[in-house]
């Protein structure tokens, strides 16, 4: 019994997905280069001006191990700093103070490894982007389709939120500047 | 909510509750008769391991001779983990080369996953190397669920037996459960979730340079097969420490809805498969809609608080421990389904959810996971109720109590009393110590009346067998994995062993034909009863402390008071 669910069952699994689903059965890692940039479902830091930034993460994108800040509903200490991260996200993305942040670059996710914002973070983010790469008004309008053509769920729309893969996005936007070269 | 969560409730419970009598069926075939369209593309595999194992399945046991068969590999099983895990530095299959785990984590860790509770004191990725999470782990969530599975056959045949001694062969419920039911299901499940993205690879750990220049360090591992038996067996350890709020435990909205049908589907179908075993499709429905109705109130008290603006955080949508992939909708209805049932896996951090929606998730835990529950031993618990509302609907008209036309005694009563007991007596007693010593009340993450919930969510998990937890509790220290895993040990074999008791007296037993004076147990008012019996027993034993920590908690956030 141990050999049959703790061997075979384990390795015909390895076998068929390795066969099948090659990509995703690694990691879904995403490579520039032949160099690992990292994986398509797994968040990681960006925190330069050039770039989309993520979710706060409790253990700083480190993905060894995962994990959570477990702060309590009614904790202080995370509502003081949801306090402070929405007053560091307005003002470095040149914001008005009153601006709505979305809840989800207030709080950090389940596993400290989310690789998504919602779109409205996104879009509340793309004038400090475009301004640090000194996109032409062009270049500012690609940004934005980027966003949108990145905006999932694209299929069914009945599961799960409005969403935009941080690092997919990074890369496009670093494709515009090689398109276009600034001046 | 959105009319989109609406629509994929709907859909969900649809799909469930169709699915069901489906699945009931099918295992109604396994474990009856052994006739089912299975029988011709897996027997093989099912002679083949009584040829090895030595096993002859058609020699009956009684109940004592099966309780020990079950303790016996049970107990095989947490000294053969926990030699695994103290070991693995020197066995193969360790590409990070992680050190031997300490003996008290190793302790807790294998009866952990041998008693179906899948308690995470340890953090998989940086713990446990691929072959403890393979030969160790993987194994133990076969055959704990399958352990459910058999002693909730033996309890349905006790039930069912005219003046018999025994209740079936303990070696051949496991084997059918695993080689006909977990297995089939586990091994398309897996291959699933690896095509939305869970990963199944050997491969050390990827390193990889950000567009930034940041280095990054992604775990991987063989952890698809872990998460197809983690969901169907109710166990709920994950391969990774953030469990299924990891990307790679469930990438995508999809994989999230299959995850939480698979938590409760073979709990699910086995209420029908009781119906099989005593032919009445009557009784396993007013089972199964009680179940129901317990399920929608935790459902709709959690999404009510959870989904309302949070007062001390100033925040419309606490994301707090929330996945944006996965949303608070889809978090909060996987907290109670996980709650519900034994699984304890969870997509979000528990320990940031709003107070009643805390709270649910710790009644459902402390009810006993009679609500599908854990893979058979939801059921088996849900019988024990269903004996007491007997027994207790007997005395208040004053004559003899019987269930399915066998009389209920004084025995029955008394074993069922002490498996009702059991995980009160752990949970509020051990939760009572941790929060009077040094050593209890230094894991604690967050203050106020949140600690109080911390402690008491600790021991309600291990003691149902959960699992899951209010994780901001470091629970990784002596005191604690001993203490949650005595709690965890009671809260199984406890209830384990006087369910097999019950199921050999009944046994021996005769059937009364039904009468008009019979007390019918199919009907609303059965139902009423047996609901009335489960929220008093549960709300008298558990309301004080409730009433401590997540309730005052509630209302003083409502004020805006932050501890």
């Amino acid at each position: 019994m141990m050999l049959l669910t703790g061997l075979i069952y384990p390795f015909l699994v390895t076998g068929i997905s390795r066969v099948v689903f090659p990509f995703r059965s690694e990691g879904s890692l995403l490579t520039a280069d032949g160099n690992i940039i990292g994986s398509e479902l797994i968040g990681q830091k960006f925190d330069s001006a050039r770039y989309f930034w993520p979710r706060p993460s409790a253990t700083d994108y480190s993905a060894v191990p995962s994990g959570a800040s477990n702060l309590g509903p009614a904790s202080r200490k995370l509502k003081e700093l949801a306090a402070q991260r929405r007053r560091e996200f307005c003002v470095k993305n040149g914001l008005d103070t009153s601006t709505v942040v979305p809840s989800e670059m207030l709080f950090t996710s389940g596993s400290g490894l989310d690789p998504h914002i919602s779109p409205e973070s996104a879009y509340l983010q793309a004038g400090r982007v475009a301004d640090s790469r000194k996109f032409t008004a062009h270049q500012k309008e690609e940004l934005l389709n980027c966003i949108k053509r990145l905006t999932e769920p694209t299929g069914l729309p009945v599961l799960g939120e409005k969403r935009v893969n941080v690092l997919l996005l990074n890369i496009e936007t670093d494709k515009i500047k090689q398109k276009n070269p600034g001046p | 909510m959105k009319a989109a969560d609406y629509v994929e409730i709907i859909v969900f419970f649809f799909l469930l509750i169709s699915l069901s009598p489906l699945l009931g069926n099918l295992m109604a075939g396994i474990f009856m008769d052994g006739k089912h369209f299975l029988k011709p593309v897996l027997g093989w595999l099912e002679r083949l391991v009584y040829k090895v194992a030595g096993v002859d399945e058609k020699r009956e046991m009684d109940w004592k001779t099966y309780a020990k068969s079950l303790l016996a590999l049970n107990i095989a099983g947490i000294i053969m983990l926990m030699l695994l895990q103290m070991l693995q530095a020197h066995l193969p299959l360790n590409p990070e080369r992680l050190p031997g785990v300490s003996w008290h984590l190793a302790f807790n860790t294998a009866v952990s996953f041998v008693t179906n509770t899948n308690w995470q004191a340890y953090g998989g990725e940086n713990t446990l190397s691929y072959l403890v999470q393979m030969l160790g782990i993987t194994v133990q969530n076969f055959v704990s669920a399958a352990t459910g599975i058999s002693v909730a056959l033996a309890m349905f045949r006790g039930l069912t037996r005219r003046q018999e001694k025994t209740i079936g062969n303990f070696w051949a419920d496991m084997t059918r459960s695993v080689v006909y039911v977990l297995l089939p299901l586990s091994i398309i499940f897996s291959i699933v979730l690896v095509s939305e993205g869970s990963v199944q690879t050997f491969s050390h750990y990827a390193r990889a340079t950000t567009l930034e220049g940041h280095e990054q360090v992604i775990a991987l591992g063989p952890a698809a097969s872990q998460i197809a038996i983690k969901q169907l067996g109710t166990n709920g350890g994950g391969f990774f420490n953030a469990n299924s709020a990891h990307p790679f435990e469930n990438p995508t909205p999809f994989t999230n809805f299959l995850e939480l049908l698979a938590i409760v589907l073979i709990s699910s179908g086995l209420v029908f498969t009781y119906g099989h075993f005593i032919n009445s499709r009557r009784q396993a429905w007013a089972i199964y809609i009680s179940m129901l109705i317990l399920l929608f109130a935790g459902l709709a008290i959690s999404l009510h608080s959870e989904l309302g603006p949070n007062h001390a955080l100033n925040a419309m949508t606490n994301m707090e421990g929330k996945e944006m992939r996965l949303g608070p909708v889809n978090s909060v209805i996987w907290s109670v389904m996980t709650t519900a049932t034994s699984s304890g896996s969870v997509n979000s951090m528990h320990d940031s959810l709003s107070p009643l929606a805390g709270l649910v998730a710790m009644f459902n835990m402390m009810l006993g996971e009679i609500i599908f529950g854990g893979v058979g031993s939801g059921l088996y618990g849900m019988i024990i109720f269903v004996l007491l509302t007997v027994f207790i609907a007997g005395l208040m008209v004053g004559r003899t109590p019987e269930y399915l036309g066998k009389k209920v005694e004084a025995f029955e009563v008394r074993m069922a009393i002490i498996a009702v007991l059991a995980p009160s007596i752990v949970i509020k007693v051990f939760s009572a110590i941790a929060c009077s010593t040094a050593a209890g009340l230094s894991g604690l993450n967050n203050a106020g009346p949140h600690g109080l919930s911390e402690i008491l969510y600790a021991f309600s998990s291990a003691a149902g067998n959960n699992g899951s937890a209010f994780a901001g509790l470091n629970a990784n220290t002596v005191f604690y994995n001993l203490m949650t895993g005595f709690g965890m040990l009671t809260g199984r074999f406890g209830i384990i062993v006087p369910v097999l008791a019950i199921a050999g007296s009944m046994a021996g037993k005769k059937i009364t034909p039904v009468s008009p004076g019979t007390f019918r147990t199919d009907n609303w008012i059965f139902i009423a009863l047996l609901l009335g019996i489960i929220l008093i027993v549960g709300g008298l034993t558990f309301f004080p402390p409730l009433a401590l920590g997540p309730v005052v908690e509630h209302y003083l956030m409502n004020l805006g008071v932050t501890f």
